[in-house]
């Protein structure tokens, strides 16, 4: 599956993501106002199997997982960037949604159209084959990732044991 | 094996003989805290879909603050669904009674070498009390309050220290600004940061709290601070248990992922310019910048200690007209003792509006937010771009006693002016 690669800065922080005066409403409300303040097209322009690339600490700030849930929710396939703050991280994960570390993202330019091997962890730019090798979770994200997000990975669990 | 503050008290959580930085370990919750946004109206539904129910309803606190006082029909809505759950689910709840970080240790919940989970970013409040305190979302909040347990991976310590004693009008605020400034946003790379030294030693408890709560501001997994006097006699005062205190410390030459060390008496007032708590530079550099409004306000900037500080420098004193300055009091209760001692009475007498103890624009949940084009500065935590109003608005970030003299003269000033003003005066 391909998608393009919207690219951000640093320290994309979660009032960017989910803004406050939206945090009210459902996820609805709060996706469409999704980094906005970046860039105003955003929400309207992304379509489902897009990729956000970004710098350092992306999603600094609040602990609200709708940071995370808006991208999910505007198919936002997975966050690649230089690192993460470290809330925004664990809540992705929780939801479902990819993040992978990729110290060097020079690589990997705005609108550029690549494919995402969640598997492997590695992206590859459509127009010159060259890949890209992403960090690989650690052991313990995988699975709750495998899972679909802690939600599933708790049903799982309680089903194995039922006494919970 | 010499170990940190963090280990001690994770290991113990873990049940286990000692745990080493970087190993993933899952760990048992003494406490939960959330609030009225991540809390009840996104926790529910998740444990109905579950199909299980808390935990344990004496480890939950609950504490409505972000959409308080419920002046959109959303906003009214989420308080409702607030209060009818801490009824169904019999846990302890504070309505409207301030900020959750503040209320935790006010209300005697907090006890130092706890393992907690808030539901909230400036959860790192709590390590103040020598407590490992961290923010979490709500999806994980909700598998806390099912499993009652949590996975971390063994953080490093960050040991901050700062020698000597902080000079009069420099105050906890200050250190944390600078701290972003140097260290950067990321600086505390989701590690424990620990602080430590003279002056740090020689804060009140609330001080002390401003320190751990911008840990958040760092980056840091939690900022701790070890227990001591202070801490066991506030804890013991708030009705809680200060308990076995004087074993939770960082050993000396325990492995450490870095030592800082700074001088407290060289530090000097600050201010954030827009928009990070990183754009940090002593307040002469931007004296002068114009301000519309004065915001004393939130967790980081407006308990009773950071209301003393501001009153000191507006006693006697009026706010120019064309400034607007706004006063949070972060909790009920320390709004009354502010009352109690006339520190109420100075901001209303300086011409301050009083806001309810509540996150208010700090959070920027509800209809009171800046305007197109407005500069605030304020004694919060955080100026991200469109987080307390318009994304044209422009916060910059100081302590009370800053944001006081700056609401005084209109522009932003260094409150040091105004205490030796006092001092002469005296």
């Amino acid at each position: 599956m391909s998608g393009r690669i919207f690219l951000f800065g640093d320290n994309v922080d979660t009032d960017q993501l989910a803004p406050g005066q939206y945090m009210r409403g459902g996820v609805e409300a709060l996706a469409a106002h999704c980094l906005e303040g970046l860039r105003p097209e955003f929400a309207a322009s992304v379509q489902p199997g897009d990729i956000i690339v970004a710098g350092r600490n992306f999603g600094v700030g609040s602990s609200r997982e709708q940071a995370a849930e808006a991208l999910k929710h505007l198919g936002i396939r997975a966050v690649v960037a230089s690192s993460f703050a470290g809330i925004f991280y664990r809540n992705a994960i929780n939801l479902g949604l990819p993040v992978f570390v990729c110290e060097d993202i020079s690589a990997l330019k705005d609108g550029s159209h690549v494919e995402l091997d969640l598997e492997a962890g590695r992206l590859t730019l459509t127009d010159s084959a060259v890949t890209i090798a992403l960090e690989p979770l650690p052991d313990n994200l995988k699975v709750l990732l495998a899972d679909g997000g802690l939600i599933p990975h708790l049903k799982k669990r309680f089903a194995r044991e039922p006494s919970q | 094996m010499k170990t940190t503050l963090a280990q001690k008290i994770i290991s113990r959580a873990a049940g286990r003989e000692q745990v080493t930085p970087g190993e993933v370990v899952t760990v048992s919750v003494d406490l939960a805290m959330i609030h009225d946004s991540g809390g009840p109206r996104r926790v529910e539904p998740i444990l109905r879909e579950l199909g299980v129910g808390l935990f344990d309803a004496q480890k939950v606190v609950l504490i409505s603050d972000h959409f308080v006082p419920g002046d959109t029909e959303e906003g009214a809505q989420i308080l409702a669904l607030t209060r009818d759950w801490a009824k169904k689910r019999q846990v302890a709840f504070y309505d409207a009674q301030g900020i959750c970080h503040v209320v935790l240790p006010e209300r005697g919940h907090l006890q130092s070498g706890m393992l907690v989970v808030g539901g909230d970013s400036h959860s790192t409040t709590g390590g103040a009390f020598g407590a490992y305190i961290f923010g979490i979302g709500a999806t994980e909040m909700a598998g806390v309050l099912a499993t009652g347990e949590i996975w971390l991976t063994v953080p490093g310590t960050i040991l901050i220290e700062w020698r000597n004693r902080l000079c009069e009008g420099v105050t906890a605020k200050d250190i944390m600004l600078a701290l972003c400034g140097r260290l950067g946003m990321d600086g505390g790379r989701y590690q424990a940061v620990e602080y430590t030294g003279e002056a740090i030693a020689a804060l009140s408890m609330q001080e002390r709290m401003t320190l751990s709560n911008m840990a958040a501001e760092l980056g840091a997994q939690a900022g701790l601070i070890a227990p001591d006097e202070t801490t066991a006699s506030y804890i013991s005062k708030a009705g809680g248990d200060a308990g076995n205190w004087q074993e939770l410390k960082t050993d000396a030459d325990a492995p450490l992922e870095a030592h800082h060390v700074f001088d407290a008496a060289e530090l000097e007032p600050q201010a954030a310019a827009p928009h990070s708590p990183a754009n940090a530079a002593p307040v002469r550099e931007a004296a002068g910048v114009p301000v519309d409004v004065a915001y004393i306000g939130a967790c980081t900037g407006a308990k009773y200690e950071d209301l003393k500080y501001a009153a000191s420098i507006l006693e006697g004193r009026s706010v120019r007209p064309s400034v607007e300055l706004l006063v949070a009091p972060a909790s009920r209760l320390d709004q009354e003792r502010a009352e109690l001692e006339g520190i109420m009475a100075v901001f209303e007498a300086a011409g301050a509006k009083i806001l309810p103890n509540a996150c208010g624009i700090c959070a920027g949940y509800g209809t009171h937010r800046l305007g197109e084009d407005v500069t605030c500065i304020s004694s919060t935590a955080r100026n991200f771009k469109g987080r307390m109003g318009a994304p044209s608005s422009n916060v910059w970030l100081a302590s009370p006693y800053t944001t006081a003299a700056s609401a005084i003269t209109g522009e932003i000033t260094d409150p040091r002016e105004f205490l030796s003003d006092n001092r002469s005066a005296s």
